[in-house]
Parts: C-alpha cells; sequence; structure tokens
C-alpha cells in the first residue's frame, strides 16, 4: 500500500533581510535601497514514493534540501510546486528537544507532545508508563523539563514518538543522540517499528546506520534529485566515491 | 467539519490551555490572585485621583470606573498576549504540523478566564455599591462574546503582524496608550457636542464599556442599532483577522 507519494515537488525557499526586522527598519532600509531577500530553489523537481514498511533514508551534505522536504512531507511547509499525497498518521521528529516547554514537568510535556503528535488522551493515558520507561526517566517524572540533560530530552523526544505507532516516523539526525546504550536501543526499537510495518524516513550523516536500516535510498545535492532506489549499497558506494572525489 | 476539529485537536488544545495556565500562574494561588489584584489596584488609584474632577456628577463612579477598567484590561491583555501568542509558539510550529491558530485561542481562554475572576469581582463591588440586580444583567453575555470574538479577530492580525515586524509591539502599547484616554474610562463624554459624542461611537473599545454602563448602572438595555454597530465592527475585525491569517500563515516559518 502506498504511504506516501511525492510528486515533483519544488520548494522555492526565500531568506534575507525580512527576518527579526521591525517597521521603522523596512522603511529605512527600503529608502536606502538596502533590502534583500533571496529566493533560491530549496528543492527541485523531487519525486519518490514509499509503500508500507519501507524505511527511506535520506543522504546529502548540509544545504542538500533534506530538512526543507521533510517539513513539506510533515506538512509544516508547503511546495511551491509539486504535490505530497499523504495516507494515516504522521510523525515528525525534526530538532528533537525543541518544542518541549522548559517550565512544564517531563510528565506534562509527555502529554502535550502526545497530543501534538496527534493522539488522544486515553492513547497517552494508557502508553505513558511505557514511554517513561523506555526513556528511563522515571525518577523525574515531575521535575520540569529544563532540568533534565540533552541526552535526557531527546531519549523522551524518541520514547515518544516511536512508541505512539505512527503510520510513518520521520527522523531528523535523531540516531545520533543519545549515549552508546540508548542508541543501542533505539535502533531495536526502530526496527521493531519497521517490521510493526511503520513506513519511516530517516535522515542521517551516518552512512553506515543507512546501509545497515534502510531499505532505499533518496541522494540530494543542493536541491537536486541525484538517485532514488531500492539499491541501497549502490547508491550508497556512489554517494561515497562522490564525497571522496570533492 | 468543526466536530472533526474538535474531535482531531481537543486533546491537543486543552493541552496547550493547561500549559498557558500553569506557566502564567505558576501553580501558585498568589499568581492568580495577582492576575484580579492588578485591575483592581488601577481601580483604587484611578478612583482616589478622579473623584475629585469627575466622580462629583457621575452616580456610582466606583462602578463606572471599573466597567471602564474591567474592559480594558481584559481589551489590553488579550490582545498584548494574542500578539505574542504565535512568536513565543516558533519552537514548536516550525517542527510540528499543527494549526498555528491554536496557541491563539488557548491565550485567549486563559485571558478569558482572567477576565471571568475579575468580573466576579465587580458583581461584588455592584452588591457593595447598591446596585440593583435585574434580568438585563443577563443580557451582559452579548457584549462579552463580542469582546471575545473581537479580541480573537485583533489577536490574529497582530500575531501575524508581530511575526513580520518586531516592533509592532511597542507601536500597539503607544497605540493602547491612547486608546485607553480615548475611551471614556474615567470621564463622561456629556459635556462634549453632539457630533464629538457620536466619533466616540466609532472606537468599539468604548462601544463594550458603554454597553455595560447602560446595564448596570441605567438598568436600561441598549438600541438595536448599538447591537447592530458593535456586531459590525466584531465581523470587520474578525474578518481581516481570519483572512490575513488564511493568506500568510504558511509563510510565517521563514520569518521566525
Amino acid at each position: 500500500m502506498r504511504i506516501l507519494e511525492v510528486q515533483n515537488v519544488s520548494v522555492l525557499y526565500m531568506t534575507g533581510d525580512f527576518k527579526e526586522i521591525g517597521i521603522k527598519e523596512y522603511l529605512i532600509r527600503r529608502i536606502k535601497g538596502d533590502y534583500h531577500v533571496n529566493h533560491f530553489w530549496a528543492d527541485k523537481d523531487i519525486s519518490f514514493s514509499l509503500d508500507k514498511g519501507e524505511m527511506l533514508g535520506i543522504i546529502g551534505a548540509n544545504g542538500a534540501g533534506k530538512s526543507t522536504l521533510l517539513k513539506v512531507i510533515s506538512g509544516i511547509m508547503e511546495p511551491t510546486e509539486g504535490t505530497v499525497v499523504r495516507r494515516g498518521t504522521i510523525a515528525a521528529l525534526l530538532e528533537l528537544a525543541s518544542g518541549f516547554d522548559g517550565d512544564l514537568t517531563v510528565r506534562e510535556n509527555t502529554y502535550l507532545r502526545g497530543a501534538m503528535l496527534g493522539y488522544t488522551r486515553e492513547f497517552m493515558d494508557q502508553t505513558y508508563q511505557q514511554i517513561i520507561d523506555f526513556a528511563e526517566l522515571q525518577a523525574f517524572q515531575n521535575h520540569p523539563f529544563k532540568q533534565l540533560s540533552s541526552g535526557m530530552k531527546s531519549r523522551l523526544a524518541f520514547s515518544i514518538a516511536s512508541l505512539v505507532r505512527p503510520d510513518m516516523l520521520i527522523l531528523d539526525e535523531v540516531l545520533s543522540v543519545g549515549d552508546g546504550a540508548f542508541r543501542k536501543k533505539s535502533e531495536e526499537k526502530m526496527r521493531e517499528i519497521i517490521h510493526g510495518g511503520a513506513t519511516t524516513i530517516l535522515v542521517s550523516h551516518s552512512l553506515e546506520q543507512v546501509r545497515s536500516m534502510c531499505t532505499k535510498v533518496l541522494w540530494l545535492d543542493k536541491g537536486r534529485q541525484i538517485a532514488f532506489g531500492s539499491d541501497v549499497a549502490k547508491i550508497c558506494d556512489e554517494y561515497q566515491a562522490f564525497l571522496a572525489a570533492k | 467539519m468543526a466536530v472533526n476539529v474538535i474531535q482531531k485537536y481537543g486533546f491537543l488544545f486543552s493541552e496547550l490551555v493547561k500549559r498557558d495556565f500553569k506557566k502564567k500562574y505558576k501553580r501558585t494561588v498568589l499568581g492568580m490572585t495577582w492576575s484580579v489584584l492588578s485591575p483592581l489596584l488601577t481601580l483604587f488609584v484611578m478612583r482616589l485621583v478622579f473623584t475629585r474632577f469627575f466622580g462629583q456628577n457621575i452616580p456610582h463612579y466606583t462602578i463606572y470606573l471599573f466597567c471602564g477598567n474591567l474592559i480594558f484590561s481584559y481589551f489590553s491583555e488579550s490582545t498584548n498576549q494574542g500578539m505574542a501568542s504565535l512568536m513565543s509558539n516558533a519552537g514548536i510550529f516550525t517542527k510540528v504540523n499543527i494549526p498555528k491558530y491554536l496557541f491563539l485561542l488557548s491565550k485567549n481562554v486563559q485571558t478569558l478566564i482572567n477576565f471571568g475572576l475579575t468580573l466576579v469581582v465587580f458583581l461584588v463591588f455592584c452588591i457593595l455599591d447598591q446596585i440593583v440586580f435585574t434580568w438585563k444583567f443577563l443580557l451582559l453575555l452579548y457584549p462579552i462574546v463580542c469582546l471575545m470574538l473581537f479580541n480573537i479577530g485583533l489577536g490574529l492580525i497582530l500575531s501575524a503582524l508581530f511575526v513580520f515586524f518586531r516592533d509592532i509591539q511597542y507601536l500597539w502599547s503607544v497605540f493602547l496608550q491612547l486608546l485607553m484616554y480615548l475611551s471614556a474610562i474615567f470621564y463622561t463624554i456629556d459635556r462634549y457636542s453632539h457630533t464629538t459624542q457620536c466619533l466616540f461611537l466609532l472606537n468599539p473599545v468604548y462601544l463594550f464599556i458603554r454597553y455595560f454602563r447602560k446595564i448596570v448602572i441605567e438598568a436600561s438595555v441598549p438600541s438595536i442599532w448599538f447591537h447592530l454597530l458593535m456586531a459590525f465592527d466584531v465581523a470587520v475585525v474578525l474578518g481581516i483577522g481570519c483572512f490575513i491569517y488564511k493568506k500568510y500563515h504558511m509563510k510565517f516559518l521563514y520569518y521566525v
């Protein structure tokens, strides 16, 4: 069954002087002719599709358009051109520890995050204990979130997203955080999710991880789609050769 | 469709309201008291300072002042908080796909609760000032609902503007200050010419205050035109707010 279909997606990204600006500064810059807005294609003509249970690895250097593509897939951004068709619930974990509130307790944050990911209160009541156990934060449930270490924060984020069984899970550089033991545990969890039928998208700089876990690979470079396919080993080899040649 | 949205985002919305509530009151009873105390202090100072100049000719001057303060403090708190609601949640809506208007609505629930608490104190003051309670008090629901929608509409406009231009915050606080003086909170407009008095009706905040005073102090029901004018103001502001939100909400993430 098709879970995700991305067709000819292009995103015209803008950046420039409009950020963090006031009306006063805007007008002065306008008058002086010192107001610049750059538009560029963060992603251009990306097409691929994923079936149920597949795991896609997205590879590419910094600025390749990976994060933008993930935002489009999860619906945070609209593509300038092209279409994205999704089926089922999506849990996107972009930049893990963000979006939590430092003043709320771990328990409150867990419920809030669960709600953001689209789960019901009943579901959270049932799964809460499991989430805390997996994240190994039993002793911190009623502590303010800001007291946690960054490793603990990402452990919690990962646990919430992976235990709530989405149809599609989007992970951006997630597995590179946490200590060795937790990394191993989370990789096991990921395999479990994949075998459980969830479709997963993983952005990783660790080719090793992509090779060992992914069933499909998408290679992006400067917003363009260089390769996409299920021949993971071949595309990874090419990518490695490309990196070495640079 | 509305049922669908409530089903889908009801849990998230209640969690957001809880979060805003906890952060605002910092889990203390004093925090809650403080937010009621602050309009009361304003009232106290105004009563002390202005009674000599305006109080003599205005019956129930304390209640007269309180009507103005009650409405204006709700209005200014709600618009100020509404304005910041998007920016302070930028870390969330750039990472998770949820409707951004939820942040604004959640802030508005919180300010509404605050308003409700102050309203209770207001009613107690009415009893102390020997105001006669009539069935007409029920009509106060109309300006309250209108004001709530008006605040949401302005919140939609201001929060979008705040994302685009960061100095809106300062401009708005200056504007609020001016509006406060134009809303006849501590004086009456009886001494002005008829034309000037009509000009006051252009100020929506004055309409809300006037409605409260008519019902509470004069025990009379405003005309149907008064009701329609209020509804018109609300419809315009809410309409513009929704339009701006709809047009720009996918652009916000470029600006934060």
